[in-house]
């Protein structure tokens, strides 16, 4: 019972990042041709960490969604790491803060 | 007649691995760094063309080359504490190493006999033995009590030294391997906050880190250890607003022209013009973006630049006779690197979102080949060899 309302409330969820979302499937590539190549230059192409640090699962595991959209979008005054919103939405930026989450390859 | 039958059988032959017993030099030949592939394809200037591919050497996203003084073998810094030795003739592994979990650059001793590697995490420097890779030294970079940097701007310099600095620590340390069982290591302190790399002045004379986390540089005069840093270039960016940096600015790769050193700007869309005879500063350009690489021609007449995303597809051109900007060129998206020929008449530029290696003729700009590559970023040629820092 317990596990039945647990999958019926992530369908709920996923749906509802799909909607939200709404990016087309060539600006999604785009978005992680940036995250691979632009974000890796600090980060490392893999995200495990440069001069910028891991963006790991296991990293970020303590760290909620909106956080990240907002290190993103605003970045985090006194390190370098700048602010993406002239080139990324909302939208884009939470999209990308949940592929960090749950790790890309 | 017999010319042309020639021909063609050297272009078959130039596609396959050198056989044993068949000689070539390897004064034209170069490496360049297929990052996501974690490949090299292996190049030769004099036709332009790409000879083959070296695969297998893990995670290059930031990966560096030093050539052996013999030119035939290469040492490859991967972004995952890979370091790797591969014979550029053969187009094959020699040996290979992980000695750290994270790494961002290397270098090559004065004698030839060591490689060094600047590690992030576990931050410090470890020495190895450059024909095995056998381990001679370690140095972990740990400045207080239970802190330890990541390092960055690691060179060689003469005296058999090594020089890098310490980006959360804000040091420099010199490490002299004359004797590579008791490495003599000399700490500078205080030197600024956040030194992001470092170049060597192609005479070895002067160490100068340049700083992320505040205006100006550090210099180390190696005539003159004991006077110890001094900050240059202090005033560059007071009482204007820093502009975002989405890639941080490489020192490595020097823009020495004459007595002119050409320095990028952080923060600012600036290349900066410094006087060596007195470390002033004798003006500033501006340029399309935040510079990354600032590369003078061999000659020193000419000065490239490329830029930081999202201007990572323009290179400009600055005539250093009056300061000028003469050029710009837009060879794709994601210019990453600039490497020219030793006598510079041409150069190499790898444009990483279009999958291209591209050669130009520096006089008159022109494109003189192009050519696919996996990914491309570091371009490496085998005449590094012979110089200091690089």
């Amino acid at each position: 019972m317990k596990r039945t309302a647990l999958i019926a409330f992530s369908l709920i969820s996923s749906a509802q990042v799909a909607q939200a979302s709404d990016i087309s499937s060539a600006r999604e590539s785009e978005l992680l041709n940036l995250l691979k190549h632009d974000c890796g230059s600090c980060h490392g192409l893999s995200l495990k960490g440069g001069l910028g640090p891991a963006l790991t699962p296991d990293v970020l595991r303590q760290k909620p969604i909106e956080y990240i959209t907002a290190t993103i979008l605003y970045g985090r005054s006194g390190t370098p790491m700048p602010p993406w919103r002239p080139f990324l939405s909302e939208g884009e930026a939470n999209w990308l803060a949940q592929r960090i989450k749950e790790g890309v390859q | 007649m017999s010319r042309w039958l020639i021909f063609p059988l050297l272009m078959l032959f130039s596609a396959i691995p050198i056989e044993a017993g068949e000689l070539r030099g390897t004064g034209d030949l170069g490496v360049v760094v297929e990052r996501a592939k974690g490949s090299l394809q292996v190049i030769e200037t004099s036709g332009n063309s790409v000879l083959g591919r070296i695969d297998g050497l893990g995670d290059l996203s930031h990966a560096s080359v030093v050539f052996s003084r013999d030119e035939r073998y290469a040492y490859v810094f991967g972004r995952d504490g890979g370091l790797t030795k591969v014979d550029v003739l053969e187009r094959r592994v020699v040996a290979r190493v992980i000695q750290s979990g994270n790494s961002i650059g290397g270098a090559i001793s004065q004698d030839g006999r060591l490689i060094a590697v600047s590690n992030y995490e576990p931050g410090g420097v470890r020495i190895f033995d450059a024909e095995t890779l056998d381990p001679v030294a370690d140095i972990p970079a740990d400045y207080a009590e239970g802190q330890r940097s990541k390092v960055v701007g690691l060179v060689d310099a003469p005296g058999n030294r090594f020089i890098f600095s310490l980006w959360d620590a804000g040091e420099i340390w010199s490490v002299g391997m004359s004797d590579p069982e008791n490495p003599a290591i000399t700490k500078y302190p205080n030197v600024g906050k956040n030194p992001y790399d470092a170049l060597i002045t192609p005479d070895g004379r002067y160490y100068i880190a340049g700083l992320y986390g505040e205006d100006g540089l550090a210099l180390l005069d190696l005539w003159y250890p004991e006077r110890g840093v001094k900050r240059i270039l202090n005033d560059y960016g007071k009482g204007e607003q820093k502009l975002p940096v989405y890639k941080m600015p490489h020192l490595e790769g020097w823009a020495k022209a004459g007595r002119h050193l050409f320095i990028p700007a952080v923060g600012q869309h600036q290349v900066l013009v410094v006087d060596t005879d007195n470390w002033q500063e004798i003006g500033r350009l501006d340029v399309h973006g935040q510079p990354v690489f600032v590369i003078a021609r061999p000659d020193g007449r000419q000065v490239w630049v490329n830029f930081a995303f999202p201007n990572n597809d323009t290179i400009q051109v600055i005539d250093t006779r009056d300061l000028k900007l003469v050029e710009t060129l837009k060879p794709g998206k994601g210019v990453l690197h600039m490497e020219f020929e030793p006598r510079g008449g041409e150069v190499w530029i790898s444009v990483r979102d279009i999958d291209r290696l591209q050669v130009y003729d520096t006089s008159d700009f022109n494109m003189l080949a192009d050519r696919p590559a996996e990914k491309p970023s570091g371009i490496f040629l085998s005449a590094r060899a012979h110089r200091t820092g690089l």
